[in-house]
């Protein structure tokens, strides 16, 4: 890795400016082919945003172009995958010290190859001062834009598109972080700024909000008056000195005023009755400390006041703070929240936001790209490219604190298609996707970071192998593992780093971090292999089904869909198993399942409920390649399918993992069509439809779901969701609650999990549900 | 007829600075009753009206006398005299000098003080305090005040044009629809009061941000030492210049008080005079804020000023008259009392004497 002042200690930047040299492949990615250009500059820090493209490696599957016998033999794969360049679209966000504006300016000129752009939208108060340098250093002619419009468009795009961006904060316990899940309706809502002033405003739509009041006691306030009464010239150790003051010195307290008699009066003492009360004295000396802290009260609970008059004016309930007087400052987001509490008595609630610092570099991006309509897409936070929220208190993370000070990034992909909520769920507003919350269950989220760090070696030896002709594989496999390792060092640090952290987080970081270094799909071989050895099996699988009673059928079929569901790259256990003992073969697993009564065990209901008129429509979401989705979902489906009942089957959008992607499973659906009658009428007849999640990720968040999937679910009146695995069943949605049946089916192949579930390793999940009345 | 209290008629409400002190002067007594007057009540009723000052720090409001009363029957003059809270040792041992407690009077005190030397006036004057609620002497005392006028003046007023240095006008406002009312009591801290009726009201809210914090600032900023001397330096200048913009008021959603105080060059060219204009401003600003939207919020169009914070205080009336006017768009008014910070007091002693 390219040494570079700015990676290093970021307090001595001063001296560094004029000269650092930065990395291409760390700060400023993939300039070669940015477009469009914004940038926002404040009062001490400079964000920039520009939208590039990235080329990709894809691993893309085709089928044989031969319809004969060939395909049939034993040794021959049953499709050829290969490797092929993807262009996809990403916004960067990259915030820096405006120290090194030139340095900047300088490295973006220099790297800016082939750009047709010739307007860098711009906001912010320093928009004006560094004009005429932007527009020498870039020749692009700077068009500036109204800062509150650019921190609207910015907060609402954030808050559609980024997973638990927005959170509460709530001192005292541990994390301090709350996040939210994403609401589907984010308006209306208040935004207060607090800048150097106060500005109120209300968020109604996308495009209408209302400048509804302000202050002009604000960030300006804090730092001016601080300044005069401290000497202390800096923002942030002003912030320090107050969060070491005590205010009771400076302030007049209600217990001062009452004496100790505000007990029996159900007063509370340590109120506030006036600030700065105890200073009108001339013969007394007052610590720094002391009044930067009386100080901050002041201020934050001036604002917080202001803010709960303008919420309950209105009828509003969520206020999003932000400006630099919030930015990432624990003090000041717990002066706030406690104020807040204070004047709403819980009424209101006080949100904060990860990407605060970026909103008006995002708004102003997207008002200069409102032709490419960027509202049109679902966009996602890449986790291998993003920084992450850096906890600005010192005493929580030192090391964490030099690095925040230099330079922080955001990166977004957008995505192919829309994604939106799944019709089904019962209430969107309140659905989580994930099961545990790692960032609270401390003993958890020690199990699965060993657990994916010890995983890693494994991880990196695949991927290497998963590209045999390569000849930087192995350079590039060690690129992905220091990158992952080093974010989950920053995890175990920061769980809070990436908004709430679950296991589905940790996979997704995982394949973030893979697909950064081109290895998009390291499973395609084996899924190729194991896709062609389940399709031998599938034929005697079915006649043997076939040859069954329909009690024992019934039965038979879901065993099959569990044994499928053992093999699992994903899991250690399983995979251990797999690599020495490559013919461990269906019959095994399905010894391997543990007896009924299952750890979770609601067959016998769901047997009932077969007896009974057959569901419209079924929603399956299929888990893994080869002996999974073959001779476990393909009998199921085919079962159901002669019930009468129509199919919808679902897979991953990209790979992850040995995960059976969309473009697999329509080869996958032919294939067992040629063999397969019932099948095969019933993908002719759209009986049996097969369509992408929009997901590239092994777990799955059904408010985040391909929107021609949700048109189809409600067109065809799904009425049965079928969840089959640990990522998709156990890690998320174990908990979700549908308007319709739903069939949860896993096998726990994690001993912890297992034990934490109060089972052994291949405990069966059997969870059939039925929605209250 | 009822029982009345035993002269001397006093009272006291013990603010977070400042002490009110309303004495009633009767001028009706009869050589029977001067012969009766034990020699410590002549004292008082001596030392009391006979003095503008008292010790080094007790003040005696002249302007705001209140001639020929009737109280209970009784004619007299209301004395207004006010000084420092933390001069209540002293006072409490002037009492027990006076031998006060000979007096077999009740003693009657409002404001947090009551509770926070009810243990000093027992144990080092022999005093028994009687306690009043600071919010029910409040608005008892406006009503009442309101209602007996200012020796045949109004005691409500507005300001005309106050944003105008020429045109400003102060005029009399007749308060003959109080209810409902937002009262805005600006002492060390603000308290806001919705009132409905006599004896219906709310506390809406409050803030720290109050008199108490634009001195003691003040102090901090300026290293002046009393609040005549904070609010001359904030008045050097003149503020009315025209320009309200200055202090913020129509560009608030951009202006941030004291914001420029962010630049060294700036703060070390910075006068003492500006620092506690600023302070004043922005104390000001604020509660006028605060007072608007919760007025919006109630639903209230009247609002009324009062707290020694506006005594010999025009820039802030003008201010906040300015701001509601403003803001509102004529919707709201802002009026203020003549005996500002002295309504406690005179509520106190009006539960003293049992008028309802």
């Amino acid at each position: 890795m390219a040494e570079c002042g700015a990676g290093g200690g970021g307090s001595s930047g001063d001296s560094l400016d004029k000269s650092i040299t930065l990395p291409p492949d760390e700060i400023f990615r993939n300039l070669e082919n940015a477009k469009r250009f914004a940038i926002d500059i404040g009062g001490s820090l400079t964000k920039l945003a520009y939208y590039s493209t990235v080329q990709h490696k894809v691993a893309k599957v085709r089928s044989f172009d031969h319809s004969g016998k060939d395909a049939e033999q034993d040794h021959e794969p049953p499709y050829e995958i290969s490797v092929q360049e993807e262009i996809t679209a990403r916004l960067h966000f990259v915030k820096f010290e405006n120290t090194y504006i030139e340095a900047c300016l300088d490295f973006i000129k220099d790297h800016l190859v082939n750009t047709e752009t010739k307007v860098i939208q711009a906001t912010g108060g320093g928009a004006y001062k560094f004009k005429d340098l932007i527009e020498e250093k870039l020749r692009l002619k700077v068009d500036k834009e109204d800062v509150m419009t650019c921190l609207i468009k910015g907060c609402n795009f954030v808050l559609k598109n980024i997973p638990h961006e927005a959170f509460m904060y709530q001192k005292d316990s541990d994390p301090e972080f709350r996040f939210q899940t994403n609401h589907p309706n984010i308006f209306p809502y208040l935004l207060v700024n607090i800048g150097s002033g106060v500005s109120i405003v209300k968020v109604e739509t996308e495009d209408r909000f209302e400048w509804i009041g302000g202050s002009s006691i604000g960030g300006g306030t804090f730092w001016g008056l601080g300044a005069l009464l401290t000497k202390t010239k800096k923002f942030d150790e002003l912030l320090h000195l107050a969060s070491k003051g005590q205010h009771a010195n400076v302030d007049m307290l209600v217990q001062d005023i009452y004496g100790g008699a505000h007990q029996t009066l159900g007063l509370s003492g340590n109120l506030i009755a006036s600030s700065f009360g105890k200073s009108a004295t001339a013969d007394k000396e007052f610590s720094k400390e002391d009044m930067a802290k009386s100080l901050l009260h002041m201020i934050s609970n001036d604002i917080g006041q202001l803010a709960c008059l303008y919420a309950k004016l209105h009828s509003l309930d969520r206020v999003y703070f932000g400006g630099f007087f919030i930015r990432g400052h624990p003090v000041t987001m717990r002066t706030i929240t406690y104020s807040i509490n204070f004047f709403s008595k819980g009424e209101v609630q006080a949100l904060f936001l990860r990407h605060e610092g970026y909103l008006g570099a995002i708004g102003a991006f997207l008002k200069g790209a409102e032709q490419d309509n960027p509202n049109q897409y679902s966009w996602g936070e890449n986790y291998a490219g993003s920084s992450g929220l850096m906890s600005a208190s010192p005493e929580l993370c030192p090391t964490q604190r030099a690095r925040s000070g230099t330079f922080d990034l955001l990166e977004m992909d957008r995505l192919e298609r829309p994604l939106v909520n799944l019709p089904l769920l019962l209430d969107p507003s309140s659905y989580v996707p994930d099961t545990v919350d790692l960032t609270d269950d401390a003993r958890a989220r020690k199990y699965w970071l060993t657990c994916f760090e010890e995983a890693l070696d494994g991880v990196v030896k695949r991927a290497v192998a998963s590209q045999p002709e390569s000849t930087d594989a192995a350079e590039r496999a060690e690129k992905f593992r220091q990158k992952y390792w080093s974010k989950l060092q920053t995890l175990r640090h920061q769980p809070f780093a990436y908004g709430t952290l679950t296991v589905r987080s940790l996979l997704d970081t995982r394949e973030h971090c893979l697909k950064e270094f081109s290895f998009p799909d390291p499973y395609s071989k084996v899924k190729q292999k194991e896709n062609g050895i389940a399709l031998k099996y599938f034929q005697g699988v079915v006649r043997a089904l076939d040859s069954l009673g329909w009690e024992e059928r019934q039965l038979a079929l879901v065993k099959g869909l569990l044994a499928g569901n053992v093999f699992d790259w994903g899991a250690k256990a399983v995979s251990d198993v797999l690599e020495s003992d490559p013919q461990f073969g269906f019959e095994e697993a399905k010894r391997k399942l543990q007896e009924r009564p299952w750890l979770v065990d609601s067959y016998n209901k769901w047997l009932q409920r077969l007896k009974g008129p057959p569901h419209k429509c079924a929603l399956i979401f299929a888990d893994n390649s080869g002996i999974d989705i073959i001779l476990g979902v393909f009998p199921f489906v085919r079962e159901l399918l002669f019930r009468g009942t129509e199919v919808i089957l679902a897979c991953n959008s990209g790979p992850a993992l040995n995960d059976v992607t969309y473009s697999e499973s329509l080869i996958v659906a032919d294939r067992i069509a040629a063999m397969d009658p019932v099948v095969h009428s019933a993908l002719q007849e759209e009986r049996l439809l097969l369509v992408q999640t929009g997901s590239s990720s092994p777990c799955l968040d059904l408010s985040r779901l391909d929107q021609g999937l949700a048109v189809l679910a409600r067109e065809r009146g799904a009425d049965l969701v079928v969840i089959e695995g640990m990522g998709r069943a156990v890690h998320t949605n174990y908990h979700a609650v549908l308007r319709c049946e739903s069939l949860k089916l896993a096998v726990v192949k994690n001993a912890w999990l297992a034990e934490r579930l109060g089972g052994r390793l291949f405990s069966v999940i059997f969870k059939y549900e039925v929605p209250a009345e | 007829m009822k029982l009345r209290p035993l002269f001397p008629w006093f009272v006291l409400d013990i603010g977070g600075t400042l002490v009110k002190l309303v004495y009633f002067e009767p001028k009706d007594i009869t050589a029977e009753e001067e012969e009766e007057d034990v020699d410590s009540l002549k004292s008082i009723r001596k030392y009391l009206t006979s003095n503008v000052a008292y010790g080094s720090t007790g003040i005696r409001d002249v302007h705001l006398e209140l001639k020929d009363l009737t109280l209970c029957g009784r004619k007299g003059n209301l004395h207004f005299i006010r000084f420092p809270t933390h001069d209540m040792p002293a006072f409490i041992q002037m009492g027990r000098d006076k031998n006060f407690s000979s007096l077999h009077t009740v003693f009657c005190a409002t404001g947090g003080g009551a509770y926070k030397f009810e243990r000093d006036f027992l144990t080092i004057g022999d005093l028994q305090l009687c306690k009043l609620d600071e919010l029910d002497c409040l608005i008892k005392g406006i009503l009442y005040i309101d209602s007996v006028g200012f020796n045949g003046r109004s005691q409500c007023y507005y300001f005309e044009n106050p944003a105008d240095s020429e045109k400003c006008q102060k005029l009399p406002f007749d308060l003959k629809n109080p209810y409902p009312l937002l009262l805005v009591n600006i002492g060390s801290g603000v308290s806001i009061l919705a009132v409905y009726s006599k004896d219906n009201y709310k506390r809406v809210t409050g803030t720290s941000l109050g008199g108490g914090t634009f001195f003691g600032l003040c102090c901090l900023l300026t290293g002046c030492t009393t609040f005549e001397e904070a609010l001359e330096m904030a008045s050097l200048r003149d503020i009315y210049g025209g320009d309200y913009e200055r202090f913020g008021l129509p560009g608030w959603a951009v202006a941030s008080s004291f914001g420029n105080m962010m630049s060294k060059e700036k703060r070390e060219a910075v006068s003492k005079e500006d620092l506690a204009r600023a302070t004043l401003i922005t104390i000001t600003n604020n509660i006028g804020s605060i007072a608007r939207m919760c007025a919006l919020n109630e639903n209230i169009n009247q609002v009324v000023f009062v707290g020694n914070f506006l005594r010999i205080n025009t820039i802030a009336m003008r201010l906040l008259a300015y701001a509601l006017d403003y803001w509102s768009k004529g919707q709201l008014k802002a009026l203020f009392s003549e005996h500002e910070g002295y309504f406690g007091a005179v509520g106190a002693l009006l539960e003293l004497l049992k008028i309802p």
